[in-house]
């Protein structure tokens, strides 16, 4: 148990002293600008296909089940609204993180700490190479470019795939399902699920780097420190999500 | 040719005449409690090779590793080039690490890039030459170990174990430093392979970098390339002294070291 509290504080420890680098690491040579292009890339176009799938899925079974279930008390006109306010707020950057971040996080742990346990880190590290700036800045920054797009992509998917599936499956008419969530969603609501996934995208990116630098133990350890990050990222997002959740509330409503 | 050390605005002579390159003083190193090292104290003069043997777990590489900052003692003090280097932060012990090159055990090479790419990286990335110079020198330094032009395009998996150690002295030197320390450069390699790399380290001497640092635990590339050995063993250092001085030591422990290693080698 001793051993458990101190690997986790120790954890939590590395994960903000990464992020504290990062913050003073931010001023990159232009050389390593392309390197964030590189990176929209690799976690952004190569991510699309998984974030709106997902979105425009998770828009058409949201509406379905509300309809269903709305209809008893009368309330189906506000099946729009529900569901747009449901997407933009919580589920379209929720699952993005989880979904991409996941992704993008295990991706980035798998090749730092394959880096790591080679020596490749080290051997940047005596060719007289910022390793934080190198490696970690450029991917951060392009985390905090790419996740609120997705999400932003992902609301938007997702909103259209409750009007459709509601087009088709209760006959509602898509002018009057527009004008209801336009009506009651506001760009409050919408700036707040973007301004989440812009802390997701750091959070979930700092902890791929974090668990890939500090991979040991060869290349079981390495399958260990993925794993690890597919758990530690969901569970960052979906804790996170409430501490934001309650800090927008309390800030902007 | 203009060298990259200048195009970083420092020259060979950074330097002070008759300073030791190297000094450990007193140093102990432990990791969750075991103790690595106990008190080891070096001083590597500039134009000298100094190997540093012992058996595995000895603590050889932390040495190494921490002449070249990448861990800190947990006491005693690390001069390299004369600045102490124990107390500095990441970002301040950067320009210290260009001015050294750094040959690792595996080699190390960045296995997405290319031999051409591995080289080069030193170059890329602190001078800004033109691709048609950096190209030149490339060629130059792997011509220097004994590599063609043609494993430029190559991949670090399309190569031999003594290519790959080779193109990671080649990338050592593309920096142009002023120091070499190399872990363990031959293990791993065939009798062949592992001349002509302690060849190589002798013949680096000549001229490209006069002052080494040699990990290992293979007795005849110490009789090839040492000025000065030490043996740790326990985490201290048992003999420390010029190559004849040591080998001739009357130490039973370091006596039974080198038999054993001798055997090993034979």
């Amino acid at each position: 148990m001793d051993t458990y509290l101190r690997r986790t504080a120790m954890w939590y420890g590395g994960v903000g002293m990464l992020a504290a680098q990062v913050l003073r690491s931010l001023a990159l040579p232009p050389k390593y600008l392309r390197l964030i292009v590189l990176e929209v890339e690799t976690m952004g176009v190569r991510s699309l296909g998984v974030a709106l799938t997902a979105s425009i899925f998770t828009g058409m079974v949201f509406a379905l089940q509300s309809a269903v279930n709305m209809a008893r008390f009368g309330a189906e006109n506000y099946v729009g609204p529900l569901a747009a306010l449901a997407i933009v707020r919580e589920l379209g950057p929720v699952l993005t993180a989880i979904l991409v971040g996941g992704k993008v996080a295990s991706g980035i742990t798998a090749e730092l700490g394959s880096m790591r346990v080679t020596e490749q880190i080290d051997a940047l590290r005596t060719l007289g190479v910022n390793v934080i700036k190198r490696l970690i800045v450029p991917r951060v920054l392009a985390a905090l470019l790419v996740f609120p797009l997705l999400t932003v992509m992902a609301d938007v998917l997702g909103v259209l795939g409750g009007m459709v599936i509601m087009y088709f499956e209760r006959g509602t008419d898509m002018w009057a399902y527009w004008n209801t969530t336009t009506y009651w969603v506001v760009p409050r609501d919408f700036l707040m699920g973007v301004a989440k996934s812009f802390f997701f995208g750091g959070i979930v990116t700092l902890i791929g780097c974090y668990n890939g630098l500090s991979t040991t133990g060869g290349t079981e350890g390495l399958g260990q420190a993925t794993t690890a990050t597919v758990v530690h990222c969901t569970m960052a997002v979906i804790v996170s999500d409430f501490f934001l959740t309650k800090l927008m509330l309390m800030i902007f409503w | 040719m203009a060298t990259a050390a200048r195009e970083r605005g420092r020259g060979p002579a950074a330097t002070v005449e008759g300073q030791p390159m190297v000094e450990l003083v007193d140093v102990g190193k432990q990791f969750e409690g075991n103790e690595v090292l106990r008190g080891v104290s070096l001083t590597v003069q500039r134009g000298e090779t100094t190997v540093i043997m012992g058996g595995s777990g000895s603590g050889k590489t932390v040495t190494l590793r921490l002449i070249a900052g990448l861990i800190r003692p947990s006491s005693g003090v690390v001069r390299v080039f004369g600045e102490r280097i124990d107390v500095l932060g990441e970002e301040e012990l950067l320009p210290i690490r260009r001015r050294m090159g750094y040959v690792f055990q595996g080699a190390a090479l960045f296995d997405s890039l290319t031999v051409y790419q591995n080289v080069a990286y030193p170059l890329h990335e602190h001078t800004n030459l033109p691709e048609a110079e950096i190209r030149q020198r490339v060629v130059h330094f792997l011509s220097l170990v004994g590599l063609a032009p043609e494993v430029l395009g190559l991949l670090p998996s399309e190569l031999s174990g003594g290519m790959r150690k080779r193109v990671g002295i080649a990338r050592a030197l593309a920096q142009e430093p002023q120091m070499l320390l190399f872990d363990e450069p031959t293990a791993g390699l065939d009798p062949t392979n592992a001349r002509m790399v302690a060849e190589l380290i002798g013949q680096l001497r000549g001229g490209v970098c006069d002052t080494a640092v040699v990990v290992t635990h293979d007795l005849e590339l110490a009789k090839t390339v040492a000025d000065r050995i030490a043996i740790l063993i326990e985490g201290r250092f048992a003999a420390l002294g010029s190559r004849e001085a040591v080998l001739a030591s009357s130490d039973p422990a370091v006596q039974a070291f080198l038999a054993g290693e001798a055997r090993v080698t034979a």
